[in-house]
């Protein structure tokens, strides 16, 4: 990416804070000290809870002293006997490769054909876009439209083209997870696009023509030229992708509530959160796990993305 | 690298001229360019326009007809005013706008004041907090949830006259804090990146004239950030208007006051008996973001990438 240094170096900075007054100080503190808190109790504070509770065995709406604590039993239950455990980290596997090769490639393909600035770019850019703009609830509604067998626009497509007396249930049959994932797919194509899309108009021209002027092809310039360029942009591709794929859940809950081929890890929490049997040591230990896999994408990317600011 | 300053953006927006063509473009990949983007485009769109043509059907067309088919005594708006009043359509708009509103409002001033803080004076504990923020803005919601439902409906209390059961769930007021503290990390992120590129002296020279933190704040650094903020303000219009998940859990006992997007859930199937009528419910929930899209698209892909180009 283009590479303005921040800012200019700033040796005095230690020193300008004891030229504040006390009340600046204390407006300081202020603008600290309200945002912090409210983001640590109510977004780390249950994070840790979370994990605590994982570890104990309570309905939720008992009295908190018919709590338990079990130790290790919520998670041996859940590698062993949830029935729904292994289908959902499955799909969700599933979910996150398909995910990191399809509408990858796709939006990768597309920016780098926009960023040619060929005739009506800015129109095909906006439309590819739209779908990000809905939410994901949303996208479950409109492509029942398309999915549905006797009304849906696909299944009437090929009747009336390839098959008369075709039939399928899309969103029911086993394979509706990647029925789901194209409707998916559709709305993240357009954000990773975007995303590819200002890496692109960051990679030098100059080394463009220099590379065509030597003779090479174009493969040959976006395989030694633009991609390698494009590895900031990359990694933020493959966190957003990553995260978007531990959270999904609007879209098959949208669609049947998440079950029947499509469970998520994010659904069975939701179901034992709120669902007919309210069981928060099996939903939080679910979380524990969402959070470590969560975890072992985003701290890489912390690290990098903060490195220069750490303290030699 | 620091965040795309607003000539950046501009230039995402209006990409610099190609450099000059080789003479003789070679005129096979250009053709390819063409057909791979047209055919995108129109992939793309047509589940848009599907739902769009099914909502304009009259009923009575499509159940003579099909819905693949082409209209037969015309098209119609008469699902939209069905929908709307069969579902009562506004009541669950003024929701979303009551939540919304107020949402995108607090967490962009909270965001501002703590990317202040952090970006342009030194504390021992600057990276730490930063890093909280990013951080949380990254976790999936369903981490907190099962706690944050517990709080919400065991120990966060509410005066009754914002909420029905005396405390945070099933409150609009709930959903919004909620929302503020989850979207604070995304824009934390964004402003600190900003902010860091307006250069030391500006607010150096203020101090000097004996203006306090709170009027640099609010007469030097707020106006200098109008771009980002104006980003920040449709991206997160957006993504609040758009969740599902926070308002689903957290209002799970107060359908009444849900907002549209997770009211539309439970709409469909009890009053939206019809494709016709899902369409055009669809389609009506989707107009405010599509809508704030197409006026503001400048802000918002500015501000998509904005909050991405650091790394």
């Amino acid at each position: 990416m283009a590479t303005t240094t921040s800012a200019p170096a700033r040796p005095e900075r230690r020193r300008r804070l004891r030229r504040l007054t006390r009340a600046d100080k204390i407006v300081l503190a202020v603008f600290i000290g309200v945002p912090t808190f409210l983001h640590v109790f109510l977004i780390w504070v249950p994070t840790v809870g979370s994990v605590v509770l994982s570890f104990s065995s309570w309905d939720g709406i008992s009295p908190l002293d018919q709590l338990e604590w079990v130790a290790s039993q919520n998670y041996e239950q859940i590698f062993t006997i949830y029935p729904d455990f292994w289908p959902a980290v499955r799909n969700n596997v599933i979910w996150l490769v398909f995910f990191l090769i399809v509408p990858t490639t796709i939006a990768l393909l597309l920016a780098y054909l926009l960023d040619k600035n060929l005739t009506g770019t800015r129109f095909y850019q906006s439309a590819i876009f739209v779908p990000v703009v809905l939410s994901a609830a949303l996208v479950g509604f409109i492509w029942e439209l398309i999915y549905k067998d006797e009304t849906g626009l696909l299944n009437n497509v090929i009747r009336s083209t390839v098959n008369s007396d075709f039939h399928r249930q899309w969103l029911a049959e086993s394979g509706n997870l990647y029925a789901v994932l194209i409707a998916a797919s559709w709305r993240h194509i357009g954000y990773v696009m975007i995303l590819f899309l200002a890496g692109l108009k960051s990679v030098d021209p100059a080394q463009r023509e220099a590379a065509a002027l030597d003779g090479a092809n174009e493969w040959q310039i976006f395989r030694h030229v633009i991609f390698p360029a494009l590895a900031p942009v990359n990694v933020v591709v493959l966190v957003v992708t990553v995260i978007e794929s531990l959270r999904a859940f609007d879209i098959v809950f949208v669609i049947n509530k998440g079950r029947n081929g499509l469970e998520l890890v994010s659904v069975l929490i939701y179901d034992n959160v709120v669902g007919e049997a309210s069981r928060i040591g099996y939903g939080s230990a679910l979380a524990v796990i969402l959070l470590i896999i969560t975890m072992i994408a985003v701290l890489p990317y912390l690290y990098r993305t903060f490195r220069e600011e750490l303290p030699q | 690298m620091s965040a795309l300053g607003s000539t950046e953006v501009d230039q995402l927006v209006h990409p610099h001229p190609p450099p000059s063509r080789p003479v003789r473009a070679r005129r096979w990949p250009v053709v390819l360019a063409y057909v791979v983007l047209i055919g995108a485009t129109a992939g793309v769109l047509a589940p848009i326009l599907w739902a769009v043509y099914t909502s304009l059907r009259p009923i009575s067309d499509t159940l003579e007809n099909g819905y693949f088919s082409l209209p037969s005594g015309g098209l119609t708006l008469d699902n939209y005013t069905t929908a709307w009043e069969r579902a009562d359509l506004g009541r669950y708009f003024v929701n979303t706008m009551v939540i919304v509103l107020p949402a995108v409002f607090v967490v962009l001033l909270l965001s501002s004041f703590i990317a202040y803080a952090v970006s342009r004076f030194s504390f021992r504990f600057n990276l730490a907090v930063l890093l909280l923020f990013t951080a949380g803005n990254l976790l999936p919601q369903q981490v907190v949830i099962t706690p944050l439902y517990l709080m919400y409906s065991k120990l966060l209390w509410l005066p009754f006259a914002l909420s029905e059961d005396g405390y945070w769930i099933n409150s609009q007021t709930g959903l919004v804090m909620i929302h503020i503290a989850f979207q604070m990390g995304f824009c934390t992120f964004v402003m600190s990146s900003y902010m860091k590129t307006i250069p030391g002296e500006l607010t150096e020279a203020a101090l000097v004239d004996g203006a306090s933190v709170l009027r640099q704040f609010f007469s030097v650094i707020l106006p200098l950030c109008r771009a980002p903020l104006a980003a920040l303000a449709t991206l997160e219009f957006t993504w609040i208007y758009n969740d599902f998940f926070w308002a689903l859990v957290l209002m799970i006992g107060n359908p009444a006051d849900q907002p549209i997007t997770t009211a539309l859930n439970s709409l469909t199937g009890t009053y939206f008996t019809n494709d016709n009528l899902v369409a055009a419910g669809s389609v009506l929930t989707a107009l405010p973001t599509i809508l704030v899209f197409i006026i503001l698209q400048k802000q918002f892909v500015g501000g998509l990438t904005l909050g991405a180009n650091k790394g």
